[in-house]
């Protein structure tokens, strides 16, 4: 991880020995393309977390937490290496896709949007993924019940 | 497959009219008439990867020169059909016999399992996991003990024979996902008999797993610390059995498919990929490596004891379906390597972490002593509380990498779980590889990717 | 069925004639319980142990029902293996609407009959809450002979014609439940703490 990739708006952390970037919104895009240059050729995977039950996470001095935190994996085969972005997201706001940089983000991000409700702009397609069509509300979201029907035991307390 | 007889027509939402089941549409998630959507997702569907302007230019030339829709159709194959693999709903746009757009969709065994992930203890997780990938429910069960350990702060000091038997227990299972894969393989082009040959050999590795866990299928047996119970009396014979029997019944496929001609005209040249594509879609496992780059965690990134077992990567050439079948037939052999290494290899030792935080007390103390009971209770029902952070680990899977992300906030149950499904990114390349295709080469396609749909949707 | 029951107990032996007599309603009920053709609504896990169930370990070639017909139009049972998801559903309803009469359906796993350990939002809690189930077929996965035992207990009413009969009645399905049959292998627990091989 060399100094060329990080810059306004990056902050890089290690925890339990794997590499951390915490990245603005605004230097997202910019930070992923010149990884990408720098060898973090595979996005292998993006998805979020609704920090909406836990706002008080760690994060580094000089980030910002908002309620959403977008997480996005990168290796580098040549080098070998990981690379952990996570970009705090507003509620309501987008996101610049990833789409034109890494292709295997058009499922992953309508993953998100599906289940989160954060929309990617610039995404060839965002639709709904795993839930029908119609279904009303994004699943994964703290405010989200987990939609448990009662059961009842017989001798059950409660 | 059923096929939509009336023209498709676009209404002002997007939607395709289907005379029967509207129930069952899915709107916008369908395959739309090329009118319908936009460039991008045009060039997504007929199977355009890269970005490179000129191969870009070139593409869209040749997306240009299609058909008109009023020449082409939509047909529907799934999600309920005997090849897709689970419930997989694809989506053809065809000009006679050739697949000019193909769209996956997915969803329809979406079970929620993120979710419920958040509501069950960090030893209870491991039930919900293991169905995911429920071909290879020990790789999930372990990716997930591995990222509760890295957070625990305890990855360091599992016990050796711990990581050597979840070492045999995942290679195991690698076989027998495999030996499925040979079997559903060979049964989607039309090698029935393989079918049976394929579940002949599976059930003694399932036996063997029944033996070591109690169940047959999602053994919830790798746990954080761990495993459950140690590996029976008489394990190593039944093993042994195992590797003894294999290599022949291995050798009859080699003859029933590998140098059969028939088999190779209709894998060899289907489903092409190439490297940079691959990479573009963050294919990873067989597709990866049948394209000729030498990519496996085990070796390149390795975890457990797999630094200290000697064996070969399975590289193919060509990127085609027949690289694929060819590259998990070798691997069935790496992995009987592996696993006589191991035999060899196993310590003796414990065989989870003796750490009072996250290990059970062994079940005969809970009669004699009160801590070991209350302890015992306070593991099983409130679980053990994991501090504060975030981590991904990612282990190689008989599909590709699975990774486990787990964001916690200090309490018993994770926070927030996700697992990096292999088959869910994988299934992406499907577009691509059937682009200029036959439909009737679809089904070898679909099953040289070896989707399973319990990781696909979650 | 008495005519072939005797001849079972005891053998040709004790037949007067050359003829057998017997009622035709016998003799399809006879044939329908030894050559129901399953439907393929394999979903999940429990898809593979239904595969299983059909390889040559467990053959359910034995009952007839190894041929598993992907079009519903030409199948009989259909045994709903996996967990059914809210996408899903309408699916599952419009392959049990295709299927023709008399059609059965076995409620294979926990996931099918009552959601399984997913209660939540995006598993149906039970299949019946969209097709009448006629066996629930507990287990998670059911081993092979589970799902044998809940075959063969469907086999066995359909040859006794009460579920024809019911369900001309009420429409619904007969609900019945079977125990799970656990797999044979039973290993040595061992308490100790430190392993010795």
């Amino acid at each position: 991880m060399n100094a060329e990739a990080l810059s306004a708006g990056v902050v890089a952390h290690e925890v339990n020995g794997q590499q951390l970037l915490f990245v603005e919104l605004s230097a997202y895009l910019d930070t992923v393309t010149r990884l990408h240059n720098d060898g973090f050729t595979m996005c292998i995977d993006l998805t979020a977390v609704d920090y909406l039950a836990y706002p008080s996470r760690k994060v580094p001095a000089g980030v910002h937490t908002e309620r959403f935190e977008l997480v996005v994996n990168l290796l580098s085969i040549a080098k070998r290496e990981r690379v952990r972005l996570r970009v705090q997201v507003a509620d309501g706001i987008p996101v610049p896709s990833l789409f034109d940089i890494h292709p295997s983000t058009e499922a992953m991000e309508r993953e998100v949007f599906d289940m989160f409700g954060i929309s990617f702009s610039g995404h060839p397609d965002l639709t709904r993924i795993l839930m029908p069509e119609d279904w009303d509300g994004h699943p994964l979201r703290k405010d989200y019940a987990p939609g448990r029907i009662p059961v009842q035991f017989k001798g059950a307390a409660s | 497959m059923t096929t939509l007889d009336e023209r498709p027509t676009a209404t002002p939402a997007g939607g395709v009219i289907s005379s029967a089941g509207a129930a069952t549409s899915e709107g916008a998630q369908e395959l739309q008439p090329r009118s319908a959507i936009s460039q991008q997702a045009l060039m997504r569907e007929a199977g355009s990867v890269l970005r490179l302007s000129e191969s870009a230019a070139a593409e869209l030339a040749s997306v240009a020169g299609d058909a008109d829709e009023d020449q082409t159709m939509i047909i529907n194959m799934g999600p309920q059909h005997p090849s897709t693999h689970g419930v997989l709903r694809l989506m053809l746009e065809l000009q006679g016999e050739t697949v000019l757009r193909c769209k996956p969709i997915i969803g329809y065994l979406h079970t929620g399992m993120e979710k419920t992930g958040e509501s069950l203890t960090f030893m209870q997780g491991g039930t919900n996991v293991t169905r995911m990938d429920y071909l290879s429910p020990l790789n999930n069960e372990l990716v997930f003990s591995m990222a509760t350990e890295k957070l625990l702060g305890i990855d360091g000091d599992i016990p050796e024979r711990a990581q050597w038997m979840r070492m045999l227990l995942s290679e195991l299972n690698r076989m027998s996902s495999h030996l499925l894969f040979m079997a559903t393989n060979g049964m989607d082009l039309g090698a029935v008999s393989m079918m049976l040959y394929g579940w002949r050999e599976r059930e003694e590795v399932l036996r063997f797993f029944q033996k070591v866990t109690g169940l047959r299928m999602n053994h919830n047996f790798i746990r954080p610390g761990g495993l459950a119970a140690d590996l029976p009396p008489g394990w190593r014979d039944d093993v042994l059995h195992i590797l003894d029997m294999l290599p022949d019944r291995l050798a009859e496929y080699e003859v029933l498919m590998t140098g059969q001609p028939i088999w190779r005209e209709r894998l060899q040249g289907v489903g092409v990929i190439t490297q940079s594509e691959a990479i573009a879609l963050a294919a990873t496992g067989p597709i990866l490596r049948s394209t000729g780059i030498t990519w496996d965690l085990r070796k390149d990134m390795p975890y457990l004891k797999y630094s200290e077992v000697d064996f070969d990567v399975v590289v193919g050439l060509h990127g085609d379906a027949y690289d694929r079948y060819a590259i998990r037939l070798q691997e069935i052999r790496e992995s009987m390597r592996i696993v006589r290494q191991i035999l060899d290899k196993m310590p003796t030792g414990n065989y989870r972490i003796q750490n009072k935080k996250v290990t059970p007390p062994p079940r005969g103390r809970i009669d004699e002593s009160m801590e070991a009971l209350i302890h015992h209770f306070k593991i099983f029902t409130e679980g053990f509380k994991v501090p504060e952070g975030e981590v991904y680990v990612a282990i190689e899977s008989p599909r590709g990498e699975v990774g486990c992300y787990i964001a916690s906030d200090g309490s018993a149950v994770p926070y927030r779980m996700h697992v990096r499904a292999p088959s869910f990114v994988n299934v992406q390349c499907l577009p691509h590889m059937m682009r200029g295709g036959l439909v009737a080469d679809a089904v070898a396609v679909i099953s040289s990717i070896d989707p399973v749909l319990g990781e696909v949707d979650r | 069925m008495s005519a072939i029951r005797d001849i079972a107990d005891n053998g040709l032996g004790g037949v007067q004639h050359n003829f057998l007599t017997g009622r035709v309603e016998d003799l399809v009920r006879w044939s329908r319980s030894r050559s129901s053709w399953g439907a393929t609504f394999g979903l999940a896990c429990c898809a593979i142990e239904m595969m299983g169930t059909g390889a040559p370990h467990y053959d359910i070639a034995r009952f007839g029902m190894e041929v598993f017909r992907a079009s519903p139009r030409q199948a009989d049972i259909m045994i709903v293996a996996g967990r059914v998801s809210q996408k899903m559903a309408p699916v599952l309803r419009q392959v049990y609407d295709q299927m023709m009469e008399p059609k059965w359906v076995i409620s294979m796993g926990v996931c099918a009959s009552s959601g399984g350990m997913f209660n939540n939002y995006a598993i149906v809690q039970g299949v019946d809450q969209i097709v009448p189930v006629d066996v629930y077929a507990p287990g998670c996965p059911p081993t092979p002979e589970t799902l044998i035992h809940a075959i063969e207990t469907l086999h066995q009413l359909i040859e006794d014609g009460e579920i024809m009969r019911r369900r001309a009645v009420t429409g619904a399905g007969a609900n019945v439940h079977i125990q799970e049959i656990p797999a044979g292998i039973s290993t040595p627990v061992t308490l100790e703490r430190r392993a010795t091989v």
